[in-house]
């Protein structure tokens, strides 16, 4: 029990990670309505980017701007990896919803089983 | 200078990509010239690479001039050589077929480019994020490709291929993130050596490797997460299944064998025996799997795409055993298998186009009606069964010897009875091509099968070319494998293979 209490309080970032990735994979699999998949896409890629950003915590570090009487830098790496992956995502989402809007003027529908249904009857 | 190829290589058709979109606004068919000219450049590219890689070894180029391992490095060695080569061949090729297949328009030239970039991107960076950008750069692209089918089904495979795929990606990232947590670092040489240093079994260390494995899984379609493939394969427009069957699934086998041989080594392997056979094993259920699905479909493509998982597990097996023989088996059917499998789809776009046939009865009596795509797809399809002396028999020999050498029998009988099934699947199609009587109502296909007005849409002399060449080379490019193993040589030893 205290275990579980000490995870909460001390590694609650990693908590929320794994939170995050299970609740996208959670709506990508189980949602049948295409925007709802792109969403849940969207909360696992956020997922990973709190992985980065927790793991580029440093206690007590300072923006890595050389100044004197400063010991300990933050390592920018995995923020500007990050941003790149933000970008990546953004563009991800882009797509998605331009061929969701296609796929609407084609069928009349966002949910995946009417598609299905629509898809074997022609 | 020849270390500038490397960035050109990928330099050169991102800022081509650009041009037949800003074109547009002048005039509406600059797509294709631009297009084979940025894609003979990069063809010349690749080849320039390849000699100097054969002659003088690895290239190194430092984007930016910032130093490994702090800056990002493209590495060229003999495998991603090859490879670039391949991807340089094939897209030239699927440019002479498109010409007359379509899709026409100056967006489908610029996407074609922009793949082109992220291939030959992901072929030749040292650099693990890199890799990772590349990798999206590819799937937005391919994605987009698959969508410029005509109708609505193309839009809904290409987003289940979206989702299926960035999933993937995303995992590949995270298992980038543990390995950085790990070490610090990102340069793939950097890894190897820290990682060995962290220790192979450390739980971050097996957690990013399981993570980068099932990531490229996906992107590679292997059984069970090779569900987007089909779809995506039958509803895009036949030069864009020619094109991402052929090298989109190629050169991320080829990522995961950069990972699993120049960042986690061989001796991961051999301090993680579980890791290796949970991989070889994973693989050989592919090979099984999706022999079995490819038997069970009468749609052509569908038949070819699910062949591809199938013809990938061989692939990912041999990256598994990572020893010599498998390893150069590995090259050779990840070339073999994107001429013959982009020739058989080029050779079905050339059937349906002249016959209407789509599906396996369709093609009943074909050799009468289509002599010469008849015989293209006879020889393409014996090729990849694995019949003697054509690419796809030296491809699964070389496996098989390295699945002996290593011991793996279970693998070495799997690959055998592979062979088998592939016969099974192509064998009922041969068969109707050349002995069955046409069914009566062939030529007028049924209801959503796109019906050929007036006996049938041209077939271009490029688009022949194209099938009669990838036929030549399956049949032929078993011959070059000595020489290929003879190239391969320093740079096995250069990945510590034994």
């Amino acid at each position: 029990m205290t275990a579980v209490v000490d995870l909460l309080l001390t590694r609650y970032n990693y908590v929320a990670v794994v939170l995050l990735l299970g609740i996208g994979v959670y709506m990508i699999g189980a949602s049948e309505n295409l925007v709802k998949k792109v969403i849940g896409m969207n909360v696992f890629q956020t997922g990973i980017f709190l992985f980065f950003m927790t793991s580029a915590f440093v206690t007590g570090g300072h923006v890595p701007i050389i100044k004197e009487g400063v010991e300990r830098y933050v390592s920018p790496l995995p923020h500007v990896l990050i941003l790149t992956a933000i970008v990546v995502g953004v563009s991800l989402t882009a797509v998605a919803l331009a061929l969701i809007v296609r796929i609407y003027a084609e069928y009349g529908t966002l949910q995946e089983d009417v598609l299905r249904e629509i898809q074997t009857d022609e | 200078m020849s270390e500038s190829y490397a960035v050109l290589l990928v330099a050169v058709p991102i800022l081509g990509s650009i041009v037949p979109l800003a074109g547009s606004l002048w005039h509406d068919r600059l797509g294709w010239p631009v297009a084979v000219g940025v894609s003979l450049a990069h063809l010349a590219l690749a080849a320039g690479l390849a000699v100097e890689v054969f002659a003088a070894g690895t290239v190194v180029y430092e984007l930016g001039g910032f130093e490994p391992p702090f800056g990002i490095v493209l590495v060229v060695d003999g495998i991603s050589a090859l490879v670039a080569l391949l991807v340089g061949v094939v897209s030239a090729g699927v440019l002479a077929y498109a010409r007359r297949a379509g899709p026409r328009g100056n967006s489908f030239y610029s996407l074609y480019l922009l793949l082109l970039a992220g291939l030959s991107g992901m072929t030749v960076t040292g650099d693990a994020f890199n890799l990772y950008v590349f990798l999206e750069i590819t799937g937005l692209a391919a994605y987009a490709l698959v969508a410029t089918g005509d109708h609505g089904g193309a839009a809904v495979a290409a987003l289940k291929y979206l989702i299926i795929g960035t999933v993937g990606a995303s995992l590949y990232l995270l298992g980038v993130g543990y390995a950085f947590v790990a070490t610090g670092t990102l340069n793939m040489a950097d890894l190897a050596e820290k990682l060995a240093a962290v220790g192979y079994t450390s739980p971050l260390v097996l957690a990013s490797f399981a993570l980068v494995t099932v990531g490229f899984a996906v992107k590679v379609a292997l059984f069970p997460l090779h569900t987007w493939q089909p779809d995506a394969y039958a509803e895009a427009p036949i030069s864009v299944s020619v094109l991402i069957s052929a090298l989109v699934s190629t050169v991320a086998a080829y990522a995961l064998a950069r990972l699993v041989l120049s960042v986690y080594t061989v001796e991961f392997f051999a301090a993680v025996p579980t890791a290796r056979t949970m991989l070889v094993g994973a693989a050989a259920i592919s090979v099984v799997a999706g022999s079995v699905l490819a038997v069970s479909q009468t749609d052509i493509q569908r038949m070819l795409a699910y062949s591809s998982v199938s013809q990938f597990g061989l692939i990912v097996a041999a990256v598994g055993i990572a020893n010599r023989a498998a390893l150069v088996g590995a090259v050779v059917h990840l070339v073999g298998h994107a001429v013959m499998k982009g020739g058989l789809f080029a050779t079905a776009g050339v059937v349906e186009r002249t016959t209407g046939a789509r599906s396996v009865d369709e093609y009943a009596g074909l050799a009468e009606r289509a002599p010469l795509a008849a015989g293209c797809f006879a020889v393409l399809a014996l090729a990849m069964v694995g019949v003697p002396p054509a690419v796809g028999f030296v491809g699964k020999w070389y496996i098989v010897v390295g699945a002996v050498e290593a011991q793996r029998w279970a693998v070495a009988a799997v690959l055998v009875v592979s062979t088998l099934l592939t016969l099974a699947y192509f064998a009922r199609l041969v068969e109707r091509m050349y002995f069955t009587e046409p069914a009566v109502d062939v030529g007028e296909p049924a209801g959503g099968v796109p019906t050929v007005p007036d006996g049938g849409r041209s077939v271009s002399t490029g688009m022949v070319a194209v099938v009669v060449a990838a036929t030549v080379l399956a049949a032929t490019l078993g011959f070059a494998a000595s020489g290929i193993e003879a190239l391969l040589e320093p740079t096995l030893a250069a990945l510590g293979v034994i």
